[in-house]
């Protein structure tokens, strides 16, 4: 390839503009695993004290790491069904079936989609209160897929939107019913779409705080989010250490899925959609 | 097996699409529905695989009455103009499909899906994906799929319009061949009327949602009912002559010159319009009723060339010649009409 402009230049603009950036990465591991003199940036100890949260039964008031990473993986994994499932269905329902007021559901999902929902979150708290399911995991895990699913919708509206009729049209006319056309010719069709989404809603639910914050934040139902800020808000003393190593350990997951799965999470924004 | 749509009308809203077809195919016949886009051809199809609910009307498939039968119950093959492949599904399991769906025994399954794939020679392709094959193989991995279960009908929606010019040479043959061999009844949806009169035994030329004519290819070229059947058969197409019914035959619009009427027409009464119809391949050097014009368009094939000559009015009659005739653009000619081979058309375009 020739170079038709000299690269040193840019390379050493992004350099001095990412440099904070790295640093702070590169700081949030390390502190980690060592100790420093107050007022010093250099550590002077290596140490494995701050991860002692795995291990060590946790102090009075507190709630077991362990028993909240499993709330959020429940909080993520249940919310990421519930969002496929009903976008499977409404998706396909949207894209393919003559039904009533389609127009009205569809400009409705963009504006529900568009909502900030953080607006809502008083009445949902009433609601939630008003039936019962204020501070309990399932009660939060119904609010964050209903909120998710505008855009779940949406995306895999999209997704069915470009697989031709022909394909149904042709798998009526080989004598299968409308459910085995759908199930064994259509959903293999939008399958990329769908492990996006499911990723997606999957990180969207684990890294989710506020709602657990504000709807369900009991020991029993505490997520790792809601975990992260107990540390830092009612202690004397805060343990900055400590609270970036929980911050790691809630990140790995996530840092783990997207370099699995990076090249599928493109296909939300390369793929399917038309929207 | 013997198809027959009665009074078929269909309606989209408020708009009618077709108003009381009738159409019959015999038992083994190959039928082409031939047509402008917009004529109602790809409805009527549509109609007959049961996609389409017929709004008013019958459709017998042998003796049995299909009009409510769902596409699923209904086993009638098509052949889509896209194919419709599944894109998941190798070319064995896309034509087994129809079959699974069936539940047939695996044993029966692989032996039907073999002898397809002998019949339209796609027997060494079975294990590759759709997107891994050629236009022309995937166009025969969609008929073998359309046959594996013995349709009582193959309905080909305009089945060669995605091939490149030589595979639809090829496929065109393919398709009469597999058809015949077959014996099965089929209708083929096209608008290329090359297509239509090379593959079909019978073809229905269709105008704003009517048949305007059935008949054979031959009969049709021959013997149009209308202009429009006329303008829509025949490559090069036909030119059209308008004019004036008057004393001694028919008198050119903004001219004088007046042509003599073949015998056997029985002329308008004077002064209604009328059009004569007269194909390239009858207008000819050598020809008796002579013209006068302007050669003003040369198109040049290999073995024949294609001459526009328009006449000091402005119309302009087409002549096929074989190669070798060396006119040029902007020559003076005097060429001739083959007299008995004119179509004459009166004012409503019906042929006279």
């Amino acid at each position: 390839m020739t170079k038709n402009f000299k690269t040193w230049p840019i390379l050493l603009a992004l350099g001095l503009t990412s440099m904070p950036l790295v640093i702070m990465y590169v700081y949030l591991v390390v502190d980690t695993v060592t100790v420093s003199p107050p007022g010093s940036l250099v550590p002077n100890g290596v140490t494995f004290e701050h991860w002692r949260f795995l291990w060590e039964a946790p102090e009075a008031g507190r709630t077991s790491i362990w028993w909240v990473t499993l709330n959020t993986f429940i909080f993520a994994t249940v919310s990421t069904v519930v969002v496929l499932s009903v976008s499977l269905t409404s998706g396909y329902a949207l894209s393919r079936l003559n039904m009533p007021f389609r127009g009205l559901f569809l400009a409705g999902l963009i504006v529900l989609h568009a909502f900030p929902t953080i607006t809502l979150i008083i009445a949902i708290f009433l609601i939630l209160q008003m039936i019962g399911l204020y501070d309990t995991l399932i009660g939060v895990i119904m609010v964050k897929a209903a909120l998710e699913l505008p855009f779940g919708i949406w995306i895999m509206k999209g997704f069915y939107d470009t697989v031709p009729w022909e394909i149904e049209m042709a798998g009526l006319q080989d004598g299968a019913s409308r459910f085995t056309v759908w199930h064994k010719l259509v959903l293999p069709q939008v399958q990329p779409g769908l492990t996006a989404l499911g990723i997606f809603a999957f990180l969207s639910g684990w890294s989710e705080f506020i709602l657990p914050q504000v709807l369900a934040p009991g020991a029993n139902a505490q997520v790792l989010g809601v975990y992260l800020q107990n540390l830092i808000v009612d202690d004397v003393k805060p343990d900055f250490n400590m609270f970036k190593t929980v911050g790691v350990f809630y990140a790995m997951p996530v840092i783990v899925i997207y370099l699995v799965f990076n090249k599928k999470l493109m296909n939300i924004y390369g793929g399917g959609t038309k929207g | 097996m013997r198809i027959s749509i009665e009074n078929f009308t269909k309606t989209f809203g408020d708009i009618t699409v077709i108003k009381d077809m009738n159409l019959e195919l015999e038992s083994g016949e190959m039928l082409a529905l031939l047509g402008p886009s917009g004529c109602g051809k790809s409805t009527t199809l549509f109609a007959v695989c049961g996609i389409h609910r017929m709004n008013g009307g019958r459709m017998l498939f042998g003796d049995r009455d299909v009009t409510r039968v769902s596409s699923q119950n209904r086993n009638v093959g098509v052949v889509f103009q896209n194919y419709a492949l599944y894109p998941h599904m190798n070319v064995y399991e896309n034509i087994a499909f129809p079959l699974k769906v069936r539940k047939e025994s695996k044993a029966e399954i692989n032996k039907k899906v073999q002898d397809i794939a002998e019949l339209v020679h796609i027997g060494e392709l079975l294990e590759r994906r759709p997107a891994q094959l050629s236009g022309g193989q995937q166009q025969r991995v969609a008929l073998a799929r359309a046959l594996v279960r013995e349709p009582d009908i193959l309905l080909l929606d305009e089945p060669l319009a995605n091939l490149d010019a030589k595979l639809r040479l090829e496929m065109r043959s393919e398709i009469r061949r597999i058809q015949l061999q077959t014996g099965i009844t089929a209708i083929l949806v096209t608008h290329d009327q090359v297509e239509a009169m090379s593959m079909c035994d019978r073809i229905a030329i269709m105008n704003k949602g009517k048949i305007v004519q059935l008949s054979t290819p031959n009969q049709m070229y021959e013997n149009p009912a209308s202009d429009f059947v006329a303008g829509f058969l025949g490559n090069p197409p036909i030119a059209f002559l308008d004019g004036i019914a008057s004393e001694g035959g028919l008198k050119l619009a903004d001219s004088e010159v007046t042509l003599p009427v073949p015998a056997g027409i029985s002329m308008p009464g004077h002064g209604t319009k009328m059009r004569f119809g007269i194909r390239p391949e009858f207008f000819q050097p050598n020809n008796g009723l002579k013209v006068m014009g302007k050669i003003s368009f040369v198109e040049t094939q290999g073995r024949e060339e294609l001459y526009d000559v328009t006449l000091e009015n402005g119309a302009v009659l087409r002549s096929i010649q074989s190669h070798g005739g060396g006119f040029k653009l902007g020559d003076d000619v005097s060429w001739g009409i083959a007299e008995d081979k004119i179509l004459a058309f009166g004012p409503d375009g019906n042929r006279l």
